[in-house]
């Protein structure tokens, strides 16, 4: 055990890993010498040397292709792009190639692959750095989507991630990074939390709250101020992976407290939490007592200018008053 | 490592191609602004650097320092309403093109009257008034727009060349194929600015690009390409007067490499564990405003005095831009949601 950052929980995940398995390598840009933009990978490149964590030029579309590729002929690539809205470079890579392969080939070929990148705001990096693209990834068939919000999750996923068979896009974000705040100990050597597994953060009776990465931490926050401030007991599930989706601790929580709200930080319109709620009208409709809501960021790019930043992504205030108003009015 | 081309002192293509010295005939005023930018540049950027060091510039941000004579020598050749595109490190090309000091020292510290309204902030510094499409967050992300840029001046028949900036790593992008190729093949008005400045973040474009120049990049897409001192302003003015004028005549596409060198770290937090202080040193000895200031002196346009005057001048400036932005108010929070669509 050690008390470990969410950033140092990824990488001791990686280091143990690649220890074990010599068909791991990583590949991305300036993840070598240099350790990555967030010194992620830092120390990996002095042990296991060049050929297996593999520096590139600036070309995200290969890099990922490259993943794809060797995955599907016996590696296991973990690749890094600096920040989730690169993606977009290659896209074709991941939409395309590597959500589709196994199928198109009729189920004869395996993806394990992991792309790792950093999402999110609230770290003024503006509108090209900033991005929660989640829904856009979860609505690709062939894809899974991890989404930690704690360093032990982090690591723990992650190793499932990269033992999946499946391209698996894990989404880290970057304001949980180097937090102290939110450093855990988190055991040493190889442990996995089930992909497709929700946890529920925080047991309590009156509300189910759902969220995923650092609006699990804000919403636990929220729930604690709530529950010394009106002795509100609000349960908190940490969704963990969205695809898949958990959807039964959703609705067994749903059944006890007859009210959901659900906090993601990507922009309302079109964001995951859309499905979430979907599927709850669906299959646990009777249980709700109230019309289920969601807490999001605003529809429109991540601005730069921090005091624009605040406002729009949900905070532990707006949480905090979100849930207030939807237990007032019942 | 290999040593970088520039102090090998193996630059430059320049006789191949009979470039004429155009700033030799420059009016003394003209030549006066090139250096006053220049200084803009540096002083400017010292003054992010400050706010860097304040914690006031969130996020991340890229400065130019070392770079100043590629943008201004490559601004200076064009007309006002020539568009420019920028990349990531973009403050230089901006000043270049004329922008306005307070404005952008209010959108560094993401105040509401910043030239984007404090929702861009350094990666995307614009100003449309001035023909400057804008710095890029994306690496390459430029490289599309310019192209279509470039287009529009085809279709409308007008005369205006459009210059691209790009650093050495985005040439290793797809899109630079892509769009290098559909310029040559539309010989469309664009000069594709690469500002070599040695590294793409912390990877050595020798280690990342298996060719010596990027300029020999040319013969696959059939154009015209050369590497220039892109330390040395009067070269990079004469060569991009040369090609914009053929640009100008239907006969872009260009590719220029531009030898420099960033001295400062690439953003923000770079710990420059990949370069040595040596090699930050003897890039020093190549200083692109000594060097212009030192030209100007010897062919007896300024007197050392004048300059110092010039200098001064800048610093009041700069100071005053630093003031102005601090002084500014953040953006109203109802700027939040507007601006997503255009009515
Ligand atoms: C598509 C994309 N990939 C990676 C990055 C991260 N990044 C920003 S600048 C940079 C290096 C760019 O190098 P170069 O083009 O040579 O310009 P320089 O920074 O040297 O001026 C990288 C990797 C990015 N912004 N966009
Ligand atoms: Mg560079």
């Amino acid at each position: 055990m050690s008390n470990l950052t969410y950033l140092e929980a990824i990488r001791e995940a990686i280091q143990e890993v690649m220890q074990k398995d010599e068909n791991i390598f990583l590949i991305g840009e300036d993840i070598g010498l240099y350790g990555g933009s967030f010194g992620l990978t830092s120390g990996l490149f002095a042990e296991f040397g060049a050929e297996r964590v593999r520096d590139t030029p600036i070309s995200e579309s290969v890099i990922i292709g490259t993943a794809v590729g060797s995955a599907i002929t016996g590696m296991r690539p973990i690749l890094e792009i600096m920040f989730s809205d690169f993606t977009g470079c290659g896209m074709d890579q991941i939409m395309n190639q590597a959500a589709k392969i196994r199928y198109m080939f009729g189920g004869k070929a395996k993806v394990p692959m992991v792309l790792r990148t950093a999402t999110g705001g609230g770290a003024g990096f503006g509108p090209h750095h900033s991005q929660s693209l989640e829904a856009i990834f979860a609505h690709i068939p062939g894809l899974k989507v991890v989404m930690p919000s704690c360093p032990y999750d982090a690591k723990g996923l992650f190793i499932s991630a990269v033992y999946d068979n499946n391209p698996v896009i894990f989404l880290e974000h970057k304001v949980l990074y180097k937090s102290k705040k939110y450093a855990q100990e988190v055991p040493k050597g190889i442990y996995t939390i089930p992909l497709g597994k929700g946890e529920i953060k925080r047991p309590g009776k009156d509300i189910s709250i759902v969220a995923t990465s650092y609006m699990v931490q804000k919403s636990l926050e929220a729930a604690e101020i709530l529950q010394k401030d009106k002795q509100i007991d609000c349960e908190i599930i940490d969704l963990r992976t969205i695809k898949p989706l958990d959807i039964d601790i959703v609705l067994e929580s749903v059944k006890k407290t007859g009210k959901l709200i659900c906090v993601e930080e990507a922009c309302s319109f079109g964001g995951f939490m859309g499905e979430v709620v979907a599927q709850v009208m669906e299959k646990g409709f009777d249980y709700l007592d109230a019309p289920a809501i969601r807490i999001a960021s605003s529809n429109n790019p991540v601005p730069y200018s921090h005091i624009l930043e605040e406002e729009m992504i949900p905070s532990v205030d707006k949480i905090k008053d979100r849930i207030l108003s939807v237990l007032s009015k019942n | 490592m290999k040593e970088n081309l520039l102090i090998k002192g193996k630059t430059t293509d320049l006789k191949e191609y009979k470039i004429a010295d155009r700033f030799k005939d420059l009016e003394k005023s003209k030549k006066i602004e090139i250096l006053k930018k220049m200084y803009q540049i540096r002083y400017f950027e010292n003054e992010v650097e400050h706010f860097i060091l304040k914690g006031e510039i969130y996020g991340t941000c890229h400065l130019y320092i070392g770079e100043e004579a590629n943008a201004v020598g490559a601004i200076s050749a064009i007309k006002h309403n020539d568009w420019i595109v920028s990349h990531h490190r973009g403050h230089g090309h901006c000043i270049a093109k004329d922008s306005d000091l307070n404005f952008m020292m209010s959108e560094l510290i993401g105040k509401g009257n910043g030239y984007c309204k404090g929702k861009g902030g350094s990666m995307h510094i614009a100003d449309m008034d001035k023909y400057n499409l804008g710095a890029n967050g994306i690496v390459g992300g430029g490289m599309g727009i310019a192209v279509g840029a470039a287009l529009t001046n085809k279709l409308k028949k007008n005369d205006g060349v459009v210059i691209c900036f790009i650093g050495d790593a985005s040439t290793n992008n797809g899109i630079f194929h892509e769009s290098v190729n559909i310029a040559s093949i539309w010989n469309l008005p664009l000069i594709y600015f690469c500002e070599n400045n040695q590294y793409g973040m912390s990877t050595p474009i020798i280690s990342s690009t298996n060719i010596e120049k990027i300029s020999d990049r040319k013969a696959s897409y059939g154009i015209v390409g050369l590497t220039i001192d892109g330390n040395n302003v009067v070269e990079v003015y004469n060569v991009v007067s040369h090609f914009a004028e053929l640009c100008r005549k239907g006969k872009g596409p260009i590719l220029i490499e531009s030898l420099t060198y960033r001295w400062k770290g690439h953003s923000k937090h770079d710990s420059q564990i990949y370069r040595t202080k040596d090699e930050v040193e003897r890039w020093k000895e190549y200083d692109p405003i000594l060097r212009y200031k030192n030209h100007l002196i010897e062919e007896n346009t300024v007197t050392a005095g004048e300059v110092l005057e010039i200098e001064k001048k800048v610093i009041e400036e700069i100071k005053n831009a630093a003031d102005f932005a601090e002084k500014s108010a953040y953006p109203e929070l109802k700027e939040l949601e507007t601006d997503v669509y255009a009515d």
